[in-house]
């Protein structure tokens, strides 16, 4: 007897039955008690074909292989920088992951130094608590002025829209620089205060709103009228 | 011993207070939560999984979960003097034993959940409101875990077993009062505590009555996490 006890895209908290029967297989944010799956995060629910999964709505950022991010360099040794990103542990920049090649024993405030901000991908996460960064690679550099803000990550997808709909329409639209990580820091630099500051209002919005239909011809109203 | 065949409150003996849960109302928290019961209210906050400090308490085997419970100094009639106490300590400890069996944190080693609860008004269960507010901030706060945890006190005045006490009745002379939390789905206890006199019988039927009271707290713990990201799902 094999039974689904939800509907796709519902939302679950943890200790909600998801399925009844072997026939199901558990993914992630979820578990198997003998005969059930159950969940065991606030989420979504996705299902595909047999495989169950819950996509967490809240929590900390999960560092993907591949996902550009945006950190601060808080701590470094010979080894390289620890960069905060707002997931639970510190990633590791490496000295030769950093850029083409630095000396031995040379310093190393020289190219990153405390506080700075860069943009960088991850390039392994071998358990959660080691995630390893790379800023080799086009538009990975340090962040120079501009601002920083945060957002929940599991929004971010929002902020770029379909085919990054939504970022390119506010770039255009006030000409500035944004770059968007993963881990939900969004760095603007604009060529005033004043189109910053209008950018970090409109991202606000965005994170407000984010489950309003249309919301790009919204933000689109929006730009046209703050001009 | 007093008799007690109708409560102060004009309660059923199996009815508990007016219950209200929230989530999401402290920002900058990763997780955070309001459970009110009654007039008891207690408010939860939830950061990490992050970096533990000090070092020497890292285990590099599993996360901890680190509970601090505190009550505000005009959440009861006499001023309650600031910071820790003996009680504080106490609770806190037993707050967080009640936790462990549901949060998952093989997951995050080396790492910390910090759980922070405050009473910002108390009438009595203030220990069970904290538990039932810290189980709704850890599921805020993205954390992995088994299932939901509820509380609720149950206890005994008079000659009669009841649910949800209320500070009036706490007081009653030889009144005992059972804070006991159950896991949601298994319906398990996570937390027991007694002290007093109580007979065994009446103590299977004051688990009985727990175990039925935790249930529909659940259901509001449940009602408000999915209610937070209802509209946010919808369209989608």
């Amino acid at each position: 007897m094999t039974k689904l006890l939800i509907q796709e895209k519902e939302i679950v908290v943890p200790g909600e039955e998801l399925a009844e029967g072997l026939d199901y297989l558990p993914s992630m944010g979820t578990y198997r008690d003998k005969e059930k799956i159950v969940s065991n995060k606030l989420g979504v629910v996705s299902v595909n074909k047999n495989i169950i999964k819950v996509i967490p709505l809240t929590g900390r950022y999960m560092p993907r292989i591949d996902d550009t991010v945006i950190g601060r360099v808080v701590e470094i040794g010979f080894y390289g920088w620890s960069v905060d990103i707002g997931s639970a542990y510190p990633a590791t920049l490496s000295i030769r992951d950093a850029t083409e090649f630095i000396d031995k024993g040379e310093n190393l405030t020289k190219y990153y130094d405390y506080g700075d901000v860069i943009a960088a991908k991850v390039i392994r996460t071998a358990r959660y608590n080691s995630i390893d960064i790379t800023t080799k690679g086009p538009g990975l550099k340090k962040l120079i002025s501009g601002n920083v803000i945060e957002v929940t990550p599991s929004k971010v997808p929002r902020m770029i829209g379909k085919q990054g709909s939504m970022i390119s329409m506010i770039k255009e639209s006030t000409g500035c620089n944004i770059l968007i990580g993963q881990n939900g820091r969004i760095w603007i630099k604009g060529t005033s205060l004043e189109n910053e500051n209008l950018v970090t209002r409109i991202i606000m919005k965005i994170e407000e709103e984010s489950h309003i239909d249309g919301l790009t011809d919204k933000i689109k109203k929006l730009l046209e009228e703050k001009k | 011993m007093t008799s007690y065949d109708k409560r102060f409150s004009g309660r059923k003996f199996d009815e508990m207070r007016e219950i209200e849960a929230k989530v999401g109302i402290i920002k900058r928290a990763d997780g955070s939560a309001l459970f009110r019961i009654g007039d008891t209210i207690a408010i939860a906050a939830v950061y990490g999984p992050r970096e533990l400090h000090p070092r020497f308490m890292q285990n590099p085997e599993t996360g901890i979960l680190r509970c601090n419970y505190d009550m505000t100094t005009f959440s009861v009639p006499e001023r309650k003097r600031p910071g820790p106490n003996r009680r504080g300590v106490e609770i806190s400890l037993v707050t967080e034993k009640s936790l462990l069996p549901v949060v998952e944190l093989k997951q995050f080693p080396n790492a910390v959940v910090d759980v922070f609860i405050e009473i910002i008004q108390a009438n009595s269960g203030t220990r069970c409101a904290g538990i039932s507010a810290a189980a709704l901030a850890l599921a805020h706060a993205g954390i992995p875990m088994k299932d939901l945890v509820a509380a609720v006190s149950v206890g005994k005045v008079g000659e009669k077993v009841l649910i949800d006490l209320d500070k009036e009745e706490e007081d009653v002379e030889d009144a005992t009062d059972i804070p006991i939390a159950v896991t949601g789905r298994k319906q398990d206890i996570t937390l027991l505590q007694l002290d007093g006199n109580v007979t065994k019988k009446d103590l299977v039927e004051a688990i009985k009555l727990a175990k039925h009271g935790c249930k529909k707290i659940n259901e509001i713990q449940q009602k408000a996490l999915k209610d937070a990201y209802k509209s946010e799902v919808k369209n989608e």
